[in-house]
């Protein structure tokens, strides 16, 4: 067991600031992200058009289905779909 | 006020694989400060990269976690991930700036302070809410005593004895339960 001063502790709790919380957030939607991706993934496979609308301007044919965009999105969408 | 009782990391990455959303939102979080500390102290990015860095890991574990051999080991696991994208970061900048190329040869000692101060830091997660949230406002986010004492509404005058009050009780946290570092082997 190692036994630690105050001094060394608080030298400890120092060495861990906080990232921002920005970044924090974005990670912890992770899953709610996933599972968007999942939905166009498979709306791409079944509907045609859609599939044509993305190839032709993905970042467009996203909004215009009502999900929010952001560039990790549109490049999993690409790579997922081979796109 | 009653000290919390600290899930262990298997059982949190146990009710993650299970799908629990409100998991993932935890293990992000417990882990955060780490993924973090390692690019910008480890490897010396800019808060820049680092950003790149922190949400590629939690991308890949993500993604990876059903595969982590060891539940108890993502915190291992997490690092070396870490490592290995500062590293390919760092080595993505070299090339096109060669004379910036850092020398990362202090990273194992680093590391190896960080996964210390996580411990400590998790042993800092059981205590009673007052001393957690005043302990880490000082010293881990370096708010004044001035911004803590709004913030929790306690007189300014009275926080440094409290600060070291509750220093005192995570001492003898660490020493009662005779918490041990854990070895930095890798799980994945």
């Amino acid at each position: 067991m190692r036994y630690y001063d105050e001094e060394t502790l608080a030298g400890l709790l120092r060495t861990l600031p906080a990232p921002p919380q920005a970044w924090v957030e974005a990670a912890q939607e992770i899953p709610l992200a996933r599972k968007g991706l999942d939905d166009i993934v498979e709306r791409a496979r079944e509907d045609q058009v859609f599939r044509a609308a993305l190839i032709a301007d993905l970042e467009t044919a996203l909004e215009g289905a009502g999900y929010e965009t952001n560039p990790a999105l549109a490049e999993a969408v690409r790579a997922r779909l081979s796109l | 006020m009653l000290a919390h009782v600290v899930e262990s990391d298997a059982q949190l990455v146990a009710r993650c694989r299970a799908g629990d959303e409100d998991a993932w939102r935890e293990l992000v979080e417990r882990f955060s400060r780490y993924v973090y500390a390692i690019s910008v102290q480890a490897y010396r990015m800019s808060e820049s990269d680092a950003e790149d860095v922190f949400q590629e890991v939690f991308a890949r574990a993500y993604v990876n976690l059903p595969k982590l051999r060891n539940d108890a080991a993502i915190r291992p696991w997490l690092a070396q991930m870490t490592r290995r994208l500062c590293l390919d970061t760092i080595r993505a900048g070299a090339r096109e700036q060669p004379d910036e190329l850092p020398e990362p040869g202090g990273a194992d000692d680093a590391i190896a302070r960080l996964d210390e101060a996580l411990f400590v830091h998790d042993a800092l997660a059981t205590l009673p809410d007052n001393c957690r949230e005043i302990l880490d406002r000082f010293f881990a986010r370096d708010e004044s005593y001035r911004n803590i004492g709004d913030a929790l509404d306690i007189p300014p005058g009275t926080i440094a004895s409290r600060i070291s009050r509750c220093l005192v009780k995570l001492k003898t946290e660490l020493e009662d339960e005779g918490r041990k570092p854990v070895s930095a082997e890798s799980g994945g």
